[in-house]
């Protein structure tokens, strides 16, 4: 992704996620999942996972993956890149945490 | 031939192992009578450690259960302690009066714990550590919290100190030499072990001699030293030796010296009477491990089946610690002398201690300390006495290093001579494991326990016994499989629940913490069975962790294919009204649902229902009277009817009112897995009631219950649990049998997979034939539905957990939205 066209949009405050949640943010065609982890560390991924397009935004968050409801894959939420034996990548937003508020990279 | 008369006194783990010879030598010989002052059957004492700690239950350390005496037409006294011998009428009789004859007799009365008779040792919370009653004791106390003060440094004061600790007491051990188990280890060693232990919590004090024991009202207080120093404390644990339990031989004129004296073939100085165990003395020699004890009881078997020449012969029994985390091998001699030489490796990064000790070349001692793979190998060596010159340089850096090997332990067994020990308890070779696997076709771990009891009694050599299957089976051995949770943690899910409720973890991260999780949060297969396991153990206590939830039970509904959800609203008994059915109609006009169908469970599908439009749907079936119906649930589902005697000819019993019962009392119930009921109102069975997890079908006399059916990708009719004559009796079975399940069922196993693991018989001697255990269970389901029988539609509508159905923010520009 190229930095320089980045628009950071405010799309809500840390404590509009639960610890080891995530929420989903409606971007026009695209689902984005934003996960907060127990350090409280945010970020966003596509809401798909690329296997079986399973909604990530509903899966187990655990560190800093996140595993799929639907196939138990288990994603990166760094990289966004299936780990394990699996092969897969699904897309990364930036994210910017100002205090509590939460601006996504689009 | 008539059959002689064996009598046996004590049913301890020599005489159950001279049993099981004595039944593969001559089966027809023998009708055999025990005495057990203890009131249960044979089991591995050996391991009561680990169910003091919680990793295992008794059941799971019983040898020879009831079964095996019955199948073996045994005739077991339990809880009868014999209180003389007659040798000139040849009878025993017990303390409780019963009077058996004999044509040989057997003594096994093991040994007593001595305890050090100072001032108040008399007092209550003053425990020994023998048997299961002390185990008991001790656990009990533990609930309690506070003090304990274990007396003795050795192996048994060891393992009591860190089971207690394990179990949340603040342990002192006193121990009066000045290092940590001095028989089996050198100084160095033990100054090690002290330091592993200390850095648990544990506080050792060596060099302390107890002066007395303090109490108040004849409970105990405290410990005071010789020098002074007052201990704190609610429990003391005395483990500083055992004594062999002589007395009934010597009232009865027998040879007796420290043990009673037999001869090579266990013979007493009376020619009927034989001894065998930790009461035995042969060959001047007392022994208080299993290893010797096994011998005379193979060899004991022989010599009770007439005349051979099998007789004890002393050898060196190595030393383990049962205890995790704390890996040490002693084995042989390993005090110094000048005609001795020491070879020493110490890693002090790793904390691990080698030493092995020699004499005229060969190996005669070793103590291992954090490193112990290579006990066995230095063991074999002191056995066969072979000549070490040769590898004198590289002898301290183990088996694998010979010959410049990697270090891989398969290679390791393969190098091993057939004489080579596996398993020290049971004296095991790899020859006699290798020849069994062989003869018998065995290829579980299960089967060569079965057959040459490797790794049966303390279980430390199972890696090993492993290691000589796959090597001799090739690719034929598939290791037993992986029974660990998840790769999270090497605990299986039984393990991992007796640990949650003994030491009391409350949240995950305490479990994960306690438990050793080698993962900072675990995965999405630990983090729900432990949510469920907590949600479970602690009702009221534990707040249940949404986060830790598959996606259907954090939004209650099933997510479905194209990501919509279905809505079921509980019908109890599969009973509805019309003024349920409009609400249902007018709810799937409003939210333009697509499809409505009739569920397998007799209730109502509305699927298609958009995330969004959750809430709104539920808030207006909740306007109609109806809550979830859990449709998504690890949980009570449903519990389907007939019409019963209200419409149908054959109907024997109200079976639609008693499933409208039970689905009141039931709903809202978490369990490990789906959990499906149905009430049939006669034989002809409409409900389907004999595929279900628990099934019901009434009869003219009452109502037979009926549990563990399967009619999914498994397909498996119910077993009868019992007949009952009262509605209110079928409510209060099912619950128990409920709790039950939901107590020791494993995070999704079916009430059909529980039961065959624990077996139809004894979940019946459970829930059905005592009366005490039922209610026990009955009353802990109600207690924890309190917090259960919440509708969580309703919780929702007034905003709970809001989050989870509306996006966080929508990003979609206004144009491309209209
Ligand atoms: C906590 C613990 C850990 C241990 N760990 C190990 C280990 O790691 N390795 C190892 O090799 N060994 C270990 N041992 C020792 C081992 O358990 C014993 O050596 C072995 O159990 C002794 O067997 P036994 O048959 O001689 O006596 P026991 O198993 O003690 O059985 C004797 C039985 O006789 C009964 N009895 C006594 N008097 C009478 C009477 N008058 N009438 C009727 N019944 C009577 C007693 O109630 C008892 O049930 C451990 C022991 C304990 C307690
Ligand atoms: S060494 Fe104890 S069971 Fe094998």
């Amino acid at each position: 992704m190229n930095i320089q066209n980045t628009q950071w949009v405010t799309i809500g405050a840390l404590n509009d996620i639960p610890r080891q949640g995530a929420r989903r943010v409606i971007a026009g065609p695209k689902t984005i999942a934003i996960f907060r982890t127990t350090q409280d560390e945010v970020y966003a991924l596509e809401d798909k996972c690329p296997f079986k397009d399973g909604p990530l935004s509903e899966g187990i968050v655990h560190g800093k993956t996140v595993s799929c409801p639907i196939t138990n894959w288990v994603i990166s939420l760094e990289t966004g890149a299936a780990q394990g034996a699996d092969q897969g990548q699904t897309q990364v937003f930036p994210i910017k945490l100002e205090g509590q508020t939460i601006q996504l990279g689009l | 031939m008539a059959k002689q008369r064996l009598v046996i006194i004590g049913n301890g783990m020599a005489p159950g192992r001279m049993l099981e010879h004595l039944f593969e030598e001559n089966h027809a010989a023998f009708d055999v009578t025990i005495f057990n002052a203890e009131p249960r059957v044979n089991y591995d004492r050996i391991m009561l450690s680990p169910v003091l700690s919680g990793e295992k239950s008794f059941e799971d350390i019983i040898i020879h259960d009831d079964a095996w005496y019955a199948q073996h037409n045994i005739t077991l006294h339990k809880g009868a302690k014999v209180a003389k011998i007659d040798r000139t009428a040849k009878t025993v009789t017990s303390e409780n009066g019963i009077t058996a004859p004999y044509d040989k007799l057997v003594i096994a009365t093991g040994s007593d714990p001595f305890i050090i008779p100072c001032p108040g040792h008399d007092l209550d919370g003053v425990l020994p550590y023998r048997d299961l009653d002390d185990t008991d004791a001790m656990t009990a106390a533990a609930k309690q919290g506070g003090n304990a003060v274990v007396i003795g440094g050795g192996l048994l004061g060891l393992e009591a100190a860190a089971g207690l600790n394990t179990l949340g007491m603040d342990v002192t051990v006193l121990h009066l030499m000045p290092t940590l188990m001095e028989r089996q280890l050198d100084s160095a060693a033990g100054y090690l072990l002290e330091k592993e232990l200390e850095s648990r919590g544990i506080d050792i004090r060596c060099k302390s001699n107890t002066k007395q024991i303090i109490g108040e009202d004849g409970q105990v207080t405290g410990v005071e030293l010789e020098d002074g120093t007052l201990i704190k404390c609610d429990i003391v644990v005395m483990a500083v030796g055992i004594r062999p339990n002589v007395a009934l031989a010597k009232d009865t004129g027998l040879e007796v010296n420290r043990g009673i004296v037999t001869t090579n073939g266990m013979q007493t100085s009376d020619a009927n009477i034989y001894s065998i165990g930790e009461c035995a003395e042969v060959g001047g020699m007392v022994y208080g491990l299993v290893a010797p004890l096994y011998q005379m009881a193979a060899v004991a078997a022989k010599h009770l089946c007439g005349p051979t020449d099998a007789l004890f012969q002393h050898s060196e029994t190595p030393t383990k610690l049962k205890v995790t985390g704390c890996d040490l091998y002693s084995v042989g001699d390993f005090a110094e002398g000048d005609d001795r030489e020491d070879i020493v490796l110490r890693d002090a990064n790793m904390g691990t201690y080698k030493r092995v000790i020699i004499q005229d070349n060969k190996v005669i001692g070793a103590v291992l300390y954090g490193a112990v793979e290579d006990g066995g190998w230095y063991n074999e060596m002191l056995k066969s006495g072979e000549d070490i010159s040769d590898m004198r340089d590289t002898l301290i850096f183990g088996q694998a290093y010979q010959g410049g090997g990697e270090l891989d332990p398969l290679a390791m067994v393969a190098g091993m001579s057939d004489d080579a020990e596996i398993c020290g308890c049971n004296g095991i070779t790899k020859g006699m494991i290798t020849s069994k696997i062989t003869s018998m076709g065995l290829t579980s771990l299960a089967d060569v326990r079965a057959h040459t009891k490797a790794s049966a009694s303390c279980g430390s050599c199972t890696g090993l016994v492993e290691n000589v299957m796959a090597i001799t089976l090739g690719d034929a051995f598939k290791l037993p499989e992986v029974e660990g949770m998840c790769g999270c943690t090497p605990h299986d899910h039984g393990t991992v629940r007796r640990l949650i409720k003994s030491q009391g973890l409350k949240s995950i991260p305490a479990v994960m913490q306690e438990l050793e999780w080698n993962t900072p949060e675990g995965c999405s297969k630990c983090r729900p069975a432990l949510n469920y396991y907590l949600v479970a153990d602690w009702p009221g206590e534990y707040q249940d962790d949404q986060q830790s939830r598959f996606i259907n039970e954090r939004v209650h509904a099933n997510i479905q294919k194209d990501g919509t959800y279905s809505v079921v609203p509980r019908m109890f008994g599969g009973l509805t009204t019309p003024d349920e059915l409009r609400a249902i109609a007018d709810v799937a006009d409003k939210f333009e649902i697509p499809t409505v169908k009739v569920t397998g469970g007799q209730r109502i599908d509305l699927l298609g229902v958009k995330k969004d439009d959750l809430i709104p749907v539920w808030d207006d079936l909740n306007k109609a009277g109806m809550i979830s119906g859990a449709a998504y649930a690890k949980g009570l589902r449903t519990v389907k009817t007939c019409v019963g005697t209200d419409w149908c000819r054959f109907g024997t019993q109200d079976s639609t009112g008693l499933g409208v019962r039970l689905e009141k009392l039931l709903w809202g119930s978490w369990s490990p897995a789906k959990l499906k009921l149905a009430v049939s109102g006669c034989p002809r069975n409409c409900a389907e009631s004999t595929c279900k997890d628990i099934g019901i079908i009434c009869v003219d006399s009452g109502y037979e219950i009926h549990y563990g059916g399967a009619a999914g990708l498994h397909i498996q009719g119910t077993t009868k649990l019992g007949n009952v004559e009262t509605e209110e009796e079928v409510l209060e079975y099912c619950a128990a049998m409920t709790q039950y399940y939901r107590e020791t069922g494993y995070y999704l196993e079916r009430i059909y997979k529980w039961a065959d693991r624990l077996g139809y018989d004894h979940i019946k001697s459970v829930i059905y034939d005592d009366p005490v255990a039922r209610k026990d269970y009955y009353e802990r389901f109600l207690h924890s539905q309190k917090f259960a029988q919440v509708d969580p539609w309703a919780e929702r509508v007034k905003g709970a957990e809001a989050h989870e159905f509306t996006p966080m923010a929508d990003l979609t520009p206004r144009e491309a939205a209209e």
